[in-house]
């Protein structure tokens, strides 16, 4: 047991020694912060399910170097977004902006959720509403012998 | 009652009708916003005469298709002949515009090439390649970085440009140019260009 305790230890210990050769040795972590958040929320068009933070893309290590060059020479974030949009268009972004375009992309799983529970709410209610008629008298009795396990003339399973 | 059994088969046919279309669209071909409006600004080195810089400026008042082409490109390879092939009828000027020719290349590790040799090593590299495959160009430039590259939203190459006598990007070619793209599509624009003022 302790020795399998060490080998997890060390497991973890050699993870976070590996996690830490990734992270690059830069002047400014502030601004470093700055370009990976804004690169997260930028699509890279190479590869396009990663962003330009994750991939390693040629074209992605370009804009990365473009994001921090023009941070660094004090653009603002939305300003490098009008920049990267301005060439690549709303592609680029993440997240699509709300526009007549992409509503039916932004409202249509909402508005598919309660449209689906509206029905499901309209089914549920006529089916209690048309719900079987009561059972008759002897219909009763047999069924309460049968929860009491007192039955005696259907086939034991 | 017999309608709501046709139901599920409605829904259905409408996913099959949706997802076929999707399959008919290319997700590499994304749209540019560049269309109608001016060609960003350049003025890069001329592969034929590196010391003399070749700008969009030079080029207003004509049609020009603006091609990004490199040789570690492959499919660069693909459409080259057909460029060629275009060149020799004289239809219309082809500006090269040759992108980051050494460090683009995944083949070169740019750690060990000194950083006065990328722009010898490239036109070498550029002419070595024209002279192999055939000169289509009037003119090439290089973009060494990329950055113009990045102005013109270039994302793969290659990549061609229809630009106006203004010097407005009219159209935008995404992959290697076919013959039929060509045909079908370039040219008629080039001539419908070439008739405006």
């Amino acid at each position: 047991m302790r020795r399998l305790l060490l080998a997890l230890g060390l497991s973890l210990f050699a993870l976070a020694a590996a996690a830490g050769t990734a992270v690059p040795a830069v002047a400014d972590p502030v601004l470093e912060a700055r370009v990976l958040k804004l690169s997260e929320v930028l699509r890279c068009l190479v590869c396009q399910n990663q962003s330009i933070a994750e991939s390693n893309a040629d074209l992605a290590q370009d804009l990365r170097a473009q994001v921090r060059e023009q941070l660094g020479a004090g653009k603002s974030e939305d300003q490098v977004i009008d920049y990267m949009v301005a060439r690549y268009g709303d592609f680029v972004l993440y997240e699509p902006p709300v526009r007549l375009s992409t509503v039916l992309l932004w409202a249509g799983p909402a508005t598919l959720a309660v449209v689906g529970v509206g029905v499901l709410l309209m089914r549920l209610r006529r089916r209690n509403r048309e719900a079987a008629p009561g059972l008759d008298d002897a219909q009763r009795a047999r069924a309460r012998a049968l929860l009491d396990g007192k039955d005696d003339s259907g086939a034991q399973a | 009652m017999k309608a709501k059994f046709l139901v599920p088969l409605f829904l259905f046919l409408l996913l099959v009708l949706f997802l076929g279309f999707g399959l008919g669209l290319n997700p590499r071909e994304v749209p540019s916003p560049l269309i109608d409006k001016p060609a960003p600004a350049f003025s890069l080195a001329r592969l034929d005469d590196p010391a003399r810089e070749l700008g969009l400026a030079d080029m207003k008042g004509q049609v020009f298709l603006l091609n990004v082409w490199a040789s570690w490109c492959v499919a660069c390879r693909q459409e080259h002949p057909v460029l060629v092939a275009l060149a020799k009828q004289n239809a219309v000027p082809i500006l090269g515009l040759n992108y980051k020719e050494v460090r683009g290349d995944g083949g070169i590790d740019m750690r060990k090439i000194p950083a006065d040799q990328e722009v010898p090593m490239a036109i070498a590299r550029a002419k070595q390649w024209l002279t192999e495959h055939g000169d289509p160009y009037d003119v090439t430039v290089l973009d060494i970085e990329g950055r113009v590259g990045i102005d013109f939203g270039v994302y793969g190459v290659p990549e061609t440009f229809l630009i106006d006598k203004k010097g407005v990007i009219r159209y935008k070619h995404i992959g290697p140019v076919t013959p039929a793209a060509l045909r079908d599509t370039i040219l008629p624009k080039v001539a419908a260009l070439n008739a405006e003022a």
